[in-house]
């Protein structure tokens, strides 16, 4: 008998071992079915829409005739995700830095934590009607507008941006803010020259899930932009989005029209994982630099 | 305490700091060697630090006298890094630390309430224990992140760069490579990196707070040959584990213990004839 025999793990461990072995790859399997059939229902529903019709018409609204596209959508979503990541990320990232630069472990930082906690687990359409009863109803510059929506989003994202950027800002060594302090530099440059470079990637990747989160929100949309479904630029207008759009016209009667909302469907995951493959693409150049 | 030129807005010390950078471009040719002036040096009276409750120095009074190389040594915990860390104010980072007492540049007071800080760091450089160069910036950017992150403007940014890569014998290692990031570089190299990134403003006093303890003896060699040099121009405070470290760069040598000082005397003194009894048990190695 030799030695490693003797000093093999007993049969029922190792059975122990395959099974254990066995349960977390059919859980893995399992989480991975609807991750699969989501993409392959919008691909089998939704490819056959989109043509060019799609991306340069709007949509016509009317019962007969041609659907149009849903061009003013995919621009409106943009316009109005682009002013709500303008607002929510700076502020975002300023308060990370607070939480991490400042704050640290005083009782007003651990308040803002949990504040920001808090912030996280609000249903999206909670902020819809703080926008719609604050600005909406109240009149400030119009009633329903694309710039109120762009802010209840932004509330949305904001508790998003500040936890991503302050687990990332944590990362950086403090051993780097101490060489840069003990240069003589001012907080403000270690934190611009110094901490802000060394997490940009990090930053970046928190921020793009923000702007994730935010695009495919629908309940901050309803009660503050209401769609329109012309094409406007005008952020103090009524505008139309993408969720918006899918939200009308899955209820729709006419079948071209709801298979135009899974084309909608999936022109909106495509646009999050575009935006996922360029930041990526940026934040890997920019480390090679 | 307060000396008459440290109530102007701009420290004594920072002007004299500018006047020498200027000087130094003055003679860009000078390769290797440091060009030597008289130093300033550092007095610690009755110095006091605390961490929260924790009273980790106890009234330590310190002379380190100017252009010389003055070595700490002691156990761990017995309080060498945090009167170092007290001299340049870096103490006061950690969260719940404090200090009180008093600790002098040339007579001008450290810790005066109308001193600012990062003065303070500007002429009373530190180099840490683990090497920490900036990892997103280059060889060349590191060495002048001082510099740009003080506001200092060099009239030839490139030159004190350059001049300051070959006092730190850096510069024919890295010349070909001065734009690569500056975490590529081995540890050695990196160590003196950061310690060209010390001296490229021009400070008046280095701090060395166990700089050689994360680095192989080769590289341990040439950062102490190197502090050999720089004390030609600068007071060097080094924090060390290793007592033949301080018995091969150190002028003089202070024993710590427990965050009081047992003895201060020339290194070749207190490691032959201690005057303490605890003093001779820690360097002939019966405790610690």
């Amino acid at each position: 008998m030799s030695v490693f025999s003797e000093a093999a793990v007993s049969p029922r461990r190792r059975r122990t071992d395959r099974l254990m072995r066995v349960a977390l790859v059919a859980a893995t399997i399992l989480a991975l079915i609807p991750l699969v059939l989501v993409i392959y229902y919008l691909l089998k529903e939704g490819l056959g829409s989109i043509n060019k019709a799609f991306f340069t018409q709007d949509p016509s609204g009317s019962f007969f005739g041609a659907v149009g596209g849903v061009r003013s959508a995919i621009l409106g979503s943009l316009e109005i995700v682009l002013l709500a990541t303008l607002i929510s990320v700076p502020i975002g990232i300023g308060v990370a830095l607070f939480l991490t630069e400042y704050g640290k472990d005083s009782k007003f930082a651990n308040v803002v934590r949990y504040f920001v906690d808090v912030m996280t687990g609000v249903p999206s359409i909670v902020f819809g009607l703080f926008i719609y009863i604050s600005l909406v109803l109240t009149h400030v510059g119009g009633n329903f507008t694309a710039w109120k929506a762009s802010v209840a989003l932004a509330l949305l994202m904001l508790p998003i941006v500040i936890r991503s950027s302050e687990v990332v800002l944590l990362l950086v060594p403090a051993s780097l803010r101490e060489g840069a302090l003990a240069l003589g530099a001012p907080r403000w440059q270690v934190i611009f020259r110094v901490v802000l470079p060394s997490a940009r990637t990090g930053l970046v990747t928190g921020s793009l899930l923000a702007v994730a989160r935010g695009m495919g929100e629908t309940a901050p949309l309803l009660f503050t932009t209401a769609g329109a479904a012309g094409l406007t630029f005008s952020l103090s207008g009524q505008m139309n989005a993408l969720p918006l759009q899918i939200y009308n016209d899955i209820l729709s009667p006419r079948a071209a029209v709801v298979a135009q909302a899974w084309a909608a469907g999936l022109t909106l995951v495509a646009i999050v994982l575009i935006l996922n493959l360029v930041a990526r693409a940026v934040s890997r150049r920019s480390r090679m630099a | 305490m307060i000396p008459p030129d440290t109530t102007s807005k701009e420290p004594s010390q920072m002007s004299t700091a500018r006047e020498q950078s200027e000087q130094a471009e003055a003679t860009p040719d000078r390769s290797g060697s440091v060009e030597s002036r008289p130093g300033r040096g550092i007095k610690v009276r009755g110095l006091n630090a605390y961490y929260g409750k924790q009273h980790a120095i106890k009234g330590v009074d310190i002379d380190f006298p100017a252009n010389q190389v003055t070595a700490i040594i002691g156990p761990s915990g017995s309080g060498k890094s945090t009167v170092v860390r007290c001299i340049n104010r870096m103490h006061e980072e950690i969260p719940g630390a404090r200090a009180d007492g008093s600790v002098t540049l040339d007579e001008s007071d450290v810790y005066a309430p109308d001193v600012d800080v990062t003065a303070v760091r500007r002429v009373i450089g530190m180099v840490f224990q683990k090497p920490n160069p900036f990892p997103t910036m280059s060889i060349y950017d590191n060495v002048a992140a001082g510099l740009r992150l003080t506001g200092t403007k060099p009239h030839n940014l490139r030159e004190t760069v350059n001049t300051t890569l070959r006092a730190v014998g850096l510069w024919d290692e890295v010349k070909d490579r001065l734009n690569e990031p500056g975490v590529g570089l081995s540890g050695g190299q990196q160590q003196r990196l950061c310690i060209a990134r010390t001296v490229a403003v021009s400070p008046e006093v280095i701090l060395m707070d166990e700089p050689c303890s994360a680095l192989d003896p080769i590289a341990t060699l040439k950062v102490e040959e190197l502090i050999d040099e720089l004390k030609a121009r600068y007071t060097i405070v080094i924090v060390t584990h290793n007592m033949q470290q301080a018995a091969r760069v150190a002028d003089s040598t202070v024993f710590m213990l427990d965050g009081e000082v047992i003895e201060h005397a020339p290194t070749n003194d207190l490691f032959t004839k201690p005057k303490d009894e605890r003093t001779e048990r820690y360097v002939t190695g019966k405790f610690g």
